[in-house]
């Protein structure tokens, strides 16, 4: 182009940015939730989106079930999955050192990977459509419809999740047993049942992200690097806050699409962590996250 | 049974094998390391001396989060970073590999040095997650650099050694097994005196540590670079063990292999460190033993890599769940039941 | 030997020290009481470099420390036990005595990777001192191989106290020394209080609830209280003191209280 900047490819650019990053905010919806409930960092949140996305393919390529089933019963599926995790895995682990039980969810990570290719081996697949395929326009610029459908799906549930948790007892249960356990447990609320639901509703809405990550882009066993994206995106936003999450994965998917676009897509991941070691350096505990106080 | 070792000097109570049982063991050792590699075949010498490399790695990131407690995803960075320091003084300046060696040591220990900086600022989980941003910023500069040969890499000459090229893994085991077991000795002796001893403490209260005068930042960056020296070194000998080295020779999963040989093993004990290493290097070649003998073989080389991903995870899941303090651990309750035998344990 | 002047501690808008000024004399045993919540610990946070006063100076023999680092305190000679035991647990109860003389070895990394002369002249050197003058004076042998955390709590603050005294101190701080313990443990931690300021020429500074043992074992006492000093002196002075009596007690007089607190709370 021979004027100055090229406003219309940086606005499509930033669209799709935006939309990646929601499907990033969800994620970190997910993570959010486990770490405010059973103070873990679940390092194979990607893993378990990746399960869920072949879980989804199973269920309609395989077993040729329509799609609405097939969204149906990956979900359902995908929460017992991770209520087994929590039980098994997660809860032996409790009052051990954060960091031993963040190397379990790295071991769980192996274990995923390695149960997606013995069983599907490590090829690249893809989901079947069903999403709308004309493109959508917003004004001048043009987005891909999965980026767009996606970013929809994935703002109705983050909304859809934070209104349950503030208006029902669950959610509130949720948010005392993130505050204070023996407290929580002093006063009646059935704690090991909240780190179960609080595993299963983030296993399930990361499902619906790794079905819709699956469907824009195929589903393959390295789907999980999407996971560390998102722990850059919990990180930036901090551990233990939602906001953080939702704003800390529009950012995310900002500099990333930036990032791919201007600099080329092998600096996405440098971007990312680029932006992760600042955030870091300047603000360890994420833009909105809490302050550990230590006490001499 | 053993009643008690007296001892009539505090040199003596101080030594790293205070028995003569143990040194008598030592000595044996020693001579089978010795002997090995003039009955083992090929395929042994090439196990012993990727268990050796292991080794020294397992070692270095042993110091750094099992005993000073700052865990790290890096490991495989500064291995990396010591490989290519060898592959580019190898092929380019042609110098000798004990100065390649150093060099590679030297330079993964400023990578460390730098990567430890945040460490005053961040702790635990964060700092991990830290150092997979080192990891994934290493794996970026050797595959965008002309000088480390971008994404092909680079491959290597054999290491000279006044005119003999270490080229067999027999050949090589006198290079590799010694200087994995001088630095095994280090980091033994390391413990026994106050640098050590201030590592522990960083990890076990680091705020209480600084109040007692040990300056944190300064020994917290010790320890990354001792640590990262090592994953240097043991990176260089990769180097030239392999002769070839990519960017994705070092990937993220293989600083993951070294935490779990650490945990496997047993933090914060030297024993640990060699168990682990040994165990999780030998664990796959079982696998490829297994999965031969079962009756579908045509399938099973597809199996294998899979089913080797999960019993990685497994294992490191399965440990840190039921043996957090690894087979070291393990190791020390067989020794304790033969010690106190007859009586009960 | 150890002065601190007008220091002001404040978190945000609460105040743990207001203006506390109160002076340690070399070669006594000076003890700091008052209830729970009064400043203690933060005043020998302060101290010790955990903590940056908002104003005011600490002096170590005549020197300004406020703005020295923590390690270096420790380095000028200033020793410290800590409240809830802060042994360190991986380490056996040799090797956190030996960790105490820290700030005052000199291995480096290199001489310590190759454990040669000078390390292990230095290491025997160091062993054949604690045990000759620190072990044996806090009858602490038994257990030195032991492994801090199999061992009961009486026998741990010894040990901190053991650790504290490798540091070669001028000054021991120690927080609350006989917290939980019983009668004949807290004379046992008397003696070696006293021998420690007869034999060693330390200067100790306690923070302390046992009225019995702070009235017998101190030369000067400082009552602090919402974070102020309210009364200092002879243990005698102090303990007819009617401010101490009522801090201690209450007066009842509600009005009163809350003169006291809003006198303490605003800013100056």
């Amino acid at each position: 182009m021979s004027e100055g900047f090229d406003w219309l490819f940086f606005f499509e650019i930033s669209l799709a940015g935006l939309g990646s990053g929601g499907l990033l905010a969800l994620a970190g919806l997910a993570l959010v939730i486990i770490y405010k409930a059973t103070r873990v960092v679940n390092l194979a949140i990607g893993e378990m989106l990746m399960m869920s996305a072949y879980l989804f393919f199973a269920l309609t390529a395989s077993m040729n079930l329509p799609v609405w089933v097939a969204i149906v019963g990956t979900i359902l599926s995908s929460g017992v999955l991770g209520a087994l995790i929590e039980r098994s895995m997660i809860r032996p682990m409790l009052g051990e050192s954060p960091i031993s039980t963040f190397m379990v969810t790295v071991g769980l990570s192996s274990v995923l990977v390695g149960l997606v290719e013995l069983i599907w081996t490590a090829d690249p697949r893809r989901l079947p459509e069903f999403m709308p395929t004309d493109p959508v326009l917003l004004g001048p610029a043009m987005v891909a419809p999965k980026v767009f459908y996606g970013f929809l799906i994935s703002a109705a549930l983050i909304a859809v999740v934070l209104g349950v948790f503030r208006f029902w007892r669950g959610g509130v249960a949720l948010r005392a047993t993130a505050s204070d356990q023996a407290a929580a447990y002093s006063m009646g609320i059935n704690v090991p049942r909240v780190f179960s639901l609080s595993w299963t509703v983030a296993a399930m809405i990361a499902a619906v992200a790794g079905i819709v990550v699956g469907a824009i882009g195929g589903i393959s066993s390295t789907m999980g690097v999407f996971g560390l994206s998102t722990l850059v995106v919990v990180i930036v936003g901090g551990l233990d806050s939602v906001v953080g999450a939702l704003l800390g994965g529009l950012l995310v998917g900002l500099v990333e699409a930036w990032a791919g676009a201007y600099l080329g897509g092998e600096y996405k991941v440098i971007a990312t962590f680029s932006l992760l070691l600042l955030v870091l350096l300047v603000r360890p505990y994420g833009l909105f996250g809490t302050h550990d106080i230590e006490r001499l | 049974m053993r009643i008690g070792a007296a001892k009539q000097s505090y040199v003596d109570d101080a030594a790293l094998f205070d028995t003569r049982t143990q040194r008598v063991w030592l000595g044996l050792g020693l001579a089978a390391l010795c002997a090995f590699p003039f009955v083992a075949n090929e395929y042994w010498l090439y196990l012993a001396c990727l268990i050796a490399i292991n080794v020294a790695s397992a070692c270095g990131l042993n110091i750094l989060t099992g005993y000073t407690g700052l865990v790290s995803l890096g490991q495989a960075a500064f291995m990396g970073l010591g490989a290519y320091t060898v592959a580019v003084m190898e092929t380019r300046l042609g110098t000798p590999f004990g100065l390649n060696l150093l060099a590679g040591g030297l330079v993964a220990m400023a990578g460390g040095v730098v990567v430890g900086i945040p460490s005053l600022r961040v702790k635990g989980l964060y700092l991990a997650i830290s150092t997979i941003a080192a990891s994934v910023l290493a794996h970026f500069l050797f595959s965008n650099f002309k000088l480390t040969g971008g994404t092909s890499g680079l491959s290597l000459q054999p290491a000279q050694f006044f005119g003999i090229a270490l080229d067999t893994s027999f050949r090589l085991y006198w290079l590799i097994v010694p200087l994995a077991v001088l630095m095994l000795l280090g980091a033994a002796n390391l413990f026994r005196t106050r640098i050590g001893r201030a590592f522990i403490a960083i990890r076990d209260r680091d705020i209480s540590a600084e109040v007692l005068g040990i300056p944190l930042l300064r020994y917290k960056l010790m320890s990354f670079g001792l640590s990262s020296f090592y994953a240097g070194v043991a990176g260089g000998l990769w180097a030239y063990f392999f002769r070839v080295v990519t960017p994705e020779s070092f990937p993220l999963i293989m600083s993951i292999f070294f935490l779990a040989a650490i945990i496997v093993g047993g933090m914060g004990s030297i024993l640990g460190c060699i168990l682990g290493a040994v165990f999780m290097t030998l664990v796959p070649e079982l696998l490829k033993l297994i999965v031969g003998w079962l009756p579908m073989s045509a399938n099973a080389t597809l199996v294998l890599s899979p089913v080797r991903t999960i019993v990685f995870g497994a294992l490191i899941i399965g440990f840190l769940i039921f043996e957090p303090h690894g087979l070291a651990e393990m190791w020390r309750r067989v020794r304790r039941y033969f010690h106190l035998w007859p009586f009960r344990t | 030997m150890l002065q601190i002047e007008d220091v002001t501690l404040a978190f945000g808008g609460v105040r743990a020290l207001n203006g506390v000024s109160l002076q340690v004399a070399p070669g006594s045993i000076t003890s700091v009481i008052g209830p729970n919540g009064a400043g203690k610990t933060s005043l020998f946070n302060t101290i010790s470099g955990f903590y940056r006063p908002k104003s005011g100076a600490i002096l170590f023999e005549g020197q300004d420390i406020t703005q020295r680092p923590a390690p270096q305190r420790a380095k000028l000679g200033l020793a410290r036990s800590f409240q809830n035991i802060a042994l360190f647990r991986g380490m056996t109860v040799l090797d956190n005595i030996k960790l105490g003389r820290h700030a005052h070895l000199k291995t480096n990394l290199l001489q310590a990777l190759f454990y040669a002369g000078a390390a292990r002249r230095e290491e025997a050197a160091l062993r054949a001192d604690i045990e000759e003058r620190i072990i044996d004076f806090l009858e602490i042998d038994h257990i030195r191989h032991a492994s801090v955390a199999a061992l009961p709590y009486g026998l741990q603050k010894r040990v901190e106290m053991a650790r504290a005294l490798a540091m070669q101190p001028k000054v021991l701080m120690l927080d609350e020394p006989v917290a939980g313990m019983n009668r004949e443990e807290t004379e046992d931690m008397a003696r070696f209080i006293l021998d420690v300021r007869d034999e060693w020429g330390i200067t100790v500074l306690m923070v302390e609830h046992d009225m019995g043992m702070v009235m017998d074992l101190s030369d000067h006492v400082v009552v602090l209280n919402f974070g102020q000093v309210i009364a200092s002196g002879t243990p005698k002075d102090v303990q007819g003191n009617p401010e101490v009596v009522k801090a201690y007690l209450g007066s009842g007089d509600v009005a009163q209280l809350r003169r006291q607190l809003t006198g303490a709370a605003s800013p100056t």
